[in-house]
């Protein structure tokens, strides 16, 4: 009685080794090291790992370990000194093209990482970092390309010579387009609906005028949205990558929302600046024709606007757009090659340059002024700090637009794909300014509604406090369970170092972040994974008082308590499921290990306990059990 | 080794005064929810919380005059753990963008050393540069900000709220299915016990209610039905084993039998909180605490609430026979 067939022990092993084998990585800890990616077009290769390796001889720095594949090139270190100049030397001598990021690479032996093998992912609350929950204005988006149609309408009019009062935006959403009459009317809306086929057109009247009411489809709309998600996702990932950080997260989350992580950043104020933008050039021309003092004065000329100049003072432009960041293909700190001041080179997509060959070209010896456009989104606040609500009861959002004349050159020649912007105060600000052009305008503004920064030093306490946590209260139940259950309870306590080990390799395997409610979770499992033993044990007991022989008491325990455990746990895991599917960030992680934690531990505490105790008891005659 | 001897207690002739107790814990919990509300934590008010830690014990009055001067007048600044560290919380405030705040106030509190942070990020310490002279390390290390939008933190008091209930729903027909419905009412109720007395406690010392005690008061629900279906399970067996006995004697001896190992899981599940409240750090503590608070309430809700709303509502050996089949035997249905 109490034996097991072989192949039950084998599967239990099939399930343990490797297990233990993928916990493994756990134990090598993390190296210092740099990790090397391109930006852009530029890709790491052979030639630049070369490269690095040579700058880096010379300096008396000796990598191990080098790695190159298809995310980039990574170094290891001796020590966090040696990383840090290295990281130095390395960006020093690749230059812009490429980022150098300090990153920890885990130490995992090679033959380990050929079969998958890899630490757990730490959450940002255990290694420390920053964390963002930024909230794309797709509204915004939609408001921005309705604007954009208000110019199209008039265009195609134009140019289909229909006559038209007014085109104006309505102020329920739309745009409301006024005819003389109705035949006009008619002529306008099948030229309207020939060439936008993205609106739907609506015949009113307005003011006692035929007019046509213009709102967009609902699928255009969702796609707008979408594709303002998309394109702020796309940008920020240019801007992290920018910033220099190893293994960043960009993830969408929910239909407008989007998660930043980034491991390891200590100044937040960077970071959120460059991430927290969308800022954009307007090229115009500076009206010449009009006094500016005058202007000042309060008596701006129409078809024109004072801008504040970055230096100082004012300076009055015209309103037409010559073109917009928008052409702007890619933009490179430098410095001037004549008097080596801090300048940003240009490129332009085609029709940016088409446009500004021609401008340029009529306007030789007059002055062409850069804008840079920031669009802030805010949530609007009462006295109170409290959001303000519209009738639809959704959060009114503050879009603030900040313009600023950057520089307003003299045009020395006809311009054409490539030129350079001057006048910056620093080279700094040259990159900057670089890098917030190349990662291209973002099609909505974002908003940062969530921010979580962990400090370096208290990552490292929260990872020595988890882990201290664990292994006391791991200890604790161990000595209680040896002594109240002896024989048993040794093997009980055994088995919870199993599924320890079993909730580890799983955690490393899936690749699931570990945060620190997580480590709570692994800690409440620890407690919990052993009532299905006390259970077990409790039951086993009472059939021996119950008079039965030591054999029968075992296998009717294990039978009789199966049941309840599985009741038990299963209500448990719809919880922990309920929690993940609902709950966010600390929650989440909670539920990750709980549920983990519930299904190893189901598998411990009944097969694995059952095969050791069948080794040790199984097949022979018992007077007395030692439980 | 064994720690409690088979017991007779009349756990069910005590109900009533349970009952009273239970009854009396809820009224004064919901009455200090209705009157002084939960201390919620900033995720789910908005705000900007900022945790520093010095090199030596600073004076809270210096810190809380600094920030005034720099504008930030309505923080709150308390320590955190020990002297040496402090935290900062902040409300939203009308007139700046929030998410700038957060970095406004470290630099407020740098500002007195001459320091400036150097962007060394992967590294473990982080470095200043003070007096133009060098990285060295910081006296004002920054731990942890969190800021949260205000709207974004009612949401998250929704779906948290959504989440127990959902929880809930789902058991109660788990149970149903498994059991019968009259256990599903009686563990659902004890459930609901529990996350009441845990939650009015929470009000009643005013102890912040954050994400992770609102993981930990979830966490609550999954352990105390554990206990709760345990009892079930053994009521179950028994009243199907026993063919003598009222209601009121079953469950008394069901409770006995598993009484136990109800303690002893209890116990070993409190062994762990323990470490993890004097070893896991301030971060988490509110959640141990809420565990420790929802561990002791639901072994007694297990014991005392579950069973008796069971009985109240007429539970009868009929309703826990096994289904008859036609042309089964029903010997051979039961154990």
């Amino acid at each position: 009685m109490n034996r097991y067939p072989l192949w039950k022990y084998i599967i239990i092993l099939a399930v343990i080794i490797p297990g233990f084998l993928y916990a493994l990585p756990n134990l090598y800890g993390e190296d210092p090291g740099i990790q090397i990616a391109g930006v852009g077009p530029f890709v790491t290769d052979q030639n630049v790992l070369s490269q690095v390796e040579r700058a880096l001889a010379e300096q008396n720095i000796e990598p191990f370990g080098a790695t190159l594949d298809a995310s980039g090139i990574r170094l290891r270190f001796a020590d966090t000194e040696t990383q840090l100049n290295a990281k130095d030397v390395a960006q020093d001598e690749l230059g812009n093209d490429y980022t150098v990021a300090l990153s920890l690479l885990p130490a995992t032996p090679a033959w380990l990482s050929a079969l998958g093998g890899a630490p757990m992912y730490l959450g940002l609350d255990l290694r420390g970092g920053v964390h963002f929950l930024m909230e794309v204005d797709v509204e915004g988006a939609v408001d921005n390309t309705e604007q954009r149609y208000v110019g199209d309408l008039r265009t195609i009019l134009r140019e289909a010579k229909i006559r038209y009062l007014t085109i104006r935006r309505s102020p329920g959403g739309g745009i409301d387009v006024k005819f003389r009459d109705e035949l006009q009317r008619d002529e306008g809306r099948s030229v309207i609906a020939e060439e936008l086929a993205q609106l739907k057109l609506e015949d009113r009247e307005r003011e006692g005028k035929p007019s046509i009411h213009a709102t967009l489809r609902e699928d255009a709309v969702s796609e707008i949205k979408s594709f303002a998600l998309q394109q702020n996702m796309t940008s920020l990932r240019n801007r992290v990558d920018e910033l220099g950080v190893a293994e960043p997260v960009v993830q969408q989350q929910g239909d407008r929302r989007i998660v930043v992580q980034l491991p390891g950043v200590q100044d937040t104020a960077r970071a959120k600046e460059i991430l927290g933008r969308t800022a954009t050039l307007e090229i115009k021309l500076v009206d010449e024709e009009h006094d500016l003092q005058s202007a000042m004065r309060g008596s701006v000329p129409a078809g024109s606007k004072l801008y504040p100049h970055r230096r100082s003072g004012q300076i009055l432009l015209k309103n037409r757009l010559v073109y917009s960041g928008h052409n702007i293909v890619d933009a490179a700190a430098g410095r001037d090659q004549l008097n080596g001041t801090p300048v940003v080179h240009i490129t332009l997509d085609s029709r940016g340059a088409e446009i500004n060959q021609r401008v340029t070209g009529e306007n030789v010896g007059k002055r062409m002024a850069v804008v840079f456009v920031e669009d802030r989104s805010e949530t609007k606040l009462d006295e109170d700090g409290l959001p303000v609500l519209n009738e639809q009861g959704e959060v009114v959002k503050l879009r603030t637009r900040a313009e600023e004349v950057i520089t307003a050159p003299v045009i020395r020649e006809q311009l054409g794909k490539r030129f350079q912007i001057e006048g910056l105060e620093g080279s700094a600000e040259a990159q900057d300014l670089a890098l917030l052009l190349r990662a291209g305008a973002l099609a909505a503004p974002v908003d940062i509604i969530e921010e979580r920064t962990v400090g370096p030093s208290l990552g490292r306490d929260n990872i020595e406090k988890g882990f201290q946590s664990v292994l006391v209260g791991f200890l604790l139940v161990l000595v209680f369970m040896f002594v109240y259950y002896r024989m048993f309870g040794a093997v009980a306590g055994l088995v919870l170092i199993v599924n320890l080990v079993l909730i580890v390799s799983v955690l490393s395997l899936l690749q699931a972040t570990l945060t620190l409610p997580g480590v709570a979770g692994i800690v409440l499992t620890v407690g919990m994974a052993v009532d299905a033993n006390v259970l077990i044990f409790e039951r086993i007991r009472e059939e021996i008082r119950n008079g039965n022989s030591p054999q029968a008491s075992i296998h009717v325990g294990y039978e009789k308590a199966f049941g309840t455990i599985f009741d038990a746990n299963f209500t448990t895991l719809i919880a922990a499921i309920v929690l993940f599917s609902i709950g966010s960030g600390p929650v989440k992680g909670f539920a990750v290990t709980l549920s983990i934690g519930i299904i190893t531990s189901m598998f411990t505490a009944i097969v694995v306990t059952r095969a050791l105790i069948n080794l040790i008891y199984g097949g022979r005659r018992l007077s007395k059990l030692s439980i | 080794m064994e720690l409690i001897g088979t017991t007779k207690i009349d756990f069910m002739g005590r109900r009533k005064l349970a009952a009273i107790c239970s009854t009396i814990l809820i009224l004064v919990g919901l009455s200090s929810l209705f009157t002084r509300g939960l201390n919620w934590g900033i995720e789910f008010t908005g705000g900007t919380l900022v945790e520093v830690a010095y090199d030596e014990p600073v004076q809270i009055a210096e810190i809380r005059n600094r920030l005034q001067s720099a504008g930030l007048a309505d923080a709150v600044v308390q320590y955190f753990g020990t002297s040496r560290e402090v935290s900062i919380r902040l409300p939203v405030l009308a007139e700046e963008s929030a998410a700038e705040i957060s970095t406004r106030t470290v630099e407020t509190l740098r500002e007195p050393y001459g320091e400036v942070l150097t962007e060394q990020s992967g590294n473990r310490e982080q470095q200043c540069f003070r007096d133009n002279a060098g990285p060295v390390p910081c006296m004002v290390q920054m731990r942890r900000i969190e800021f949260i939008g205000p709207q974004f933190g009612e949401e998250l008091a929704e779906t948290g709220g959504l989440a127990m209930l959902a929880a809930l729903g789902l058991i109660m027909l788990y149970v149903a299915f498994r059991f019968e419905w009259k256990f599903a009412v009686g563990s659902v109720v004890a459930l609901a016990h529990d996350v009441l007395i845990a939650v009015g406690i929470f009000s009643l010392f005013q102890l912040e209610f954050t994400q992770p005690v609102l993981a930990a008061i979830l966490a609550v629900i999954g352990y105390s039905l554990n206990d709760t279906i345990v009892v079930f399970d053994r009521i179950r067996e028994n009243f199907r084993k026993m063919r003598k006995g009222t209601p009121v004697e079953i469950m008394n001896r069901s409770i006995n039998q598993t009484l136990r190992r109800t303690m002893l899981t209890s116990m070993t599940t409190l062994l762990v909180l323990l470490a993890l409240f004097f070893l896991g750090g301030e971060v988490i503590r509110g959640f141990s605490v809420a565990l420790i608070i929802g561990v002791i309430v639901g072994t007694y809700s297990s014991i005392f609430i579950a069973s008796p709303i069971v009985l109240r509502l007429g539970l009868s050996r009929e309703d826990m026979m096994p289904v008859k089949k036609e042309g089964v035997d029903q010997e051979q249905v039961l154990p």
